[in-house]
């Protein structure tokens, strides 16, 4: 429930108390607001008390009477526009001044009401404002929000593309200048290690198209019935290479039937992260399970390894974009920083779950939840 | 005293950034002793007193370069310290030793964009040195 603050600025009592009445239980609802409106009612009657409470209560919206006994209302409005405050107003009149009203809306009221006004004319003006001050604030807020992410987004992304780059134009000029000898061979651990960046800079590239992918939407065109079993081997597949090297088994373990209604593409996401992160942050000689499970409404993939774990100080991170954890056991691991962020994403994006549990030094499982029908 | 005299202390996590610049400062003629970590780093100040110190500011903590800077104020107030980064100008995180106020909060001496030109590194410990 959100509050707007009314100043109603006329010296009749009959007026405040009518306007204050009226309000009372008001309420502004639409389908679109994410709240109700309600509003608190002040009084003030002369333009000198209205402006200090202008200054005490901050309202939203002033109404305010052209004719005050000192003061008038043009001079109110004169000081609300001089101070650049985000009030909205709104001329109370009688018909025989239409004229000023009309001007007064020229030097910055929003709508004027004429007097005498029924309850119906005062809360149609104020329905008309309180959508108009929302609409204003959302897109104030998603404009504001918008630029903040987009710029944070980009200007890391800029560093984690940068940091290469330095890295191996480095390593170009000491060959250029012959830093380390004549011979080529000098230059093999340079030559390895602009490899390396380079590598590292292509699978963030992979990550963030896969990222810029999954952001957009689901593709419904794509859903289908997909066998996670035969995902995980095409995973399991994949990363093989690389397990052999570090020694760690991989097993996969199919509990009961786990087929589910997705895009081929999304799952294959999950399953290349999650599976190639539980080989990469694994030990040498170290194990990694793949179990499936389902219930009546749900299939279950656990990760299971018996890597390095995951401290508690790191977990808050761990799905956020671009973070990676910096320890000394994975110095020498690439990564962008984006895998478990995407992972997130697509599982979000079938209102599905992902829950941690680790145990540094010991490993970590990662058990993904997805509903079965795609709603 | 000539340059190979001086000691040059040089933390950062980037193991290539690290590698260029060590090579970099031994061809200028220093002594250089490079740690990979701030852990790394507070072990070596708490043993040996560097003539000069450069300090990569993200490693373990997105301020590491910071607070090494305040450790080592702290037990050797007479030793420059140069705070290098890559962030500044992608981030936003714009920070420079013009004012007072920036100087009394970042304890360092001078603050390079890495990507400096090794004549320009060198130019810089120069100056701090008084050489």
């Amino acid at each position: 429930m959100a509050v707007l603050k009314i100043l109603v600025v006329d010296d009749e009592p009959g007026i405040r108390s009518g306007v204050a009445r009226i309000l009372k239980n008001f309420k502004v609802t639409y389908p679109f607001m994410d709240e109700d409106y309600e509003f608190e009612v002040f009084e003030a009657a002369t333009g000198e008390e209205g402006i200090s409470m202008i200054e005490k209560d901050q309202p939203d919206i002033i109404l305010l009477d052209n004719k005050l006994p000192g003061m008038q209302g043009v001079d109110v409005l004169e000081y609300i526009r001089n101070n650049n405050l985000n009030i909205v107003v709104v001329m109370i009149t009688s018909y025989a001044s239409l004229d000023v009203a009309v001007k007064a809306t020229h030097s910055g009221a929003t709508d004027f009401i004429p007097k005498p006004f029924t309850p119906q004319e005062l809360k149609s003006s104020i329905e008309n404002i309180t959508k108009q001050l929302y609409l204003k604030r959302i897109t104030h807020r998603l404009n504001e929000e918008g630029k903040k992410v987009r710029y944070q987004f980009l200007s890391v992304l800029s560093h984690e593309l940068k940091a290469p780059l330095n890295a191996i134009e480095g390593y170009l000029i000491m060959m250029k200048e012959k830093q380390l000898g004549d011979r080529i061979d000098d230059y093999a651990m340079p030559i390895e290690r602009s490899l390396r960046r380079i590598q590292g800079m292509r699978t963030l590239i992979m990550d963030l198209l896969d990222f810029t992918k999954v952001r957009l939407q689901r593709r419904e065109d794509r859903i289908q019935p997909v066998d996670l079993a035969e995902v995980a081997a095409d995973s399991i597949a994949t990363v093989r290479p690389y397990a052999i090297q570090k020694e760690v088994e991989i097993n996969l373990v199919k509990k009961s039937d786990a087929t589910v209604m997705a895009d081929p593409g999304d799952m294959a996401i999950i399953f290349n992260n999650l599976v190639s992160n539980a080989v990469k942050y694994n030990v040498v000689g170290g194990k990694v399970e793949i179990t499936l499970d389902s219930t009546d409404d749900e299939v279950i993939a656990m990760f299971s390894d018996t890597g390095i774990g995951i401290r508690p100080e790191d977990m808050g991170n761990l799905f956020t974009e671009f973070v990676r954890i910096k320890r000394d056991e994975i110095k020498d691991v690439t990564g962008s920083g984006l895998g478990l962020s995407i992972v997130k994403k697509v599982i979000d994006l079938y209102k599905g779950t992902i829950n941690v549990e680790s145990e540094t030094g010991k490993g970590s499982i990662f058990t993904v939840r997805l509903p079965k029908n795609k709603n | 005293m000539n340059k190979g005299d001086y000691t040059v202390l040089i933390a950062d996590d980037d193991p290539d950034y690290l590698f260029q610049t060590v090579k970099a400062l031994e061809r200028a003629g220093y002594r250089v002793d490079a740690v990979a970590s701030q852990a790394e780093a507070e072990a070596y100040i708490a043993q040996h007193k560097p003539d000069i110190a450069i300090f990569d500011l993200m490693m373990e903590n997105d301020d590491s370069g910071f607070i090494l800077c305040y450790k080592l104020k702290k037990r050797y107030p007479d030793v420059p310290v140069i705070i290098a980064t890559g962030v500044a100008r992608e981030t936003g995180f714009i920070f420079s030793l013009d004012t007072r106020n920036e100087k009394e909060w970042i304890k360092a001496d001078s603050y390079l964009e890495k990507g400096v030109r090794p004549e320009q590194l060198d130019n810089e410990i120069m100056k701090l040195l008084n050489l």
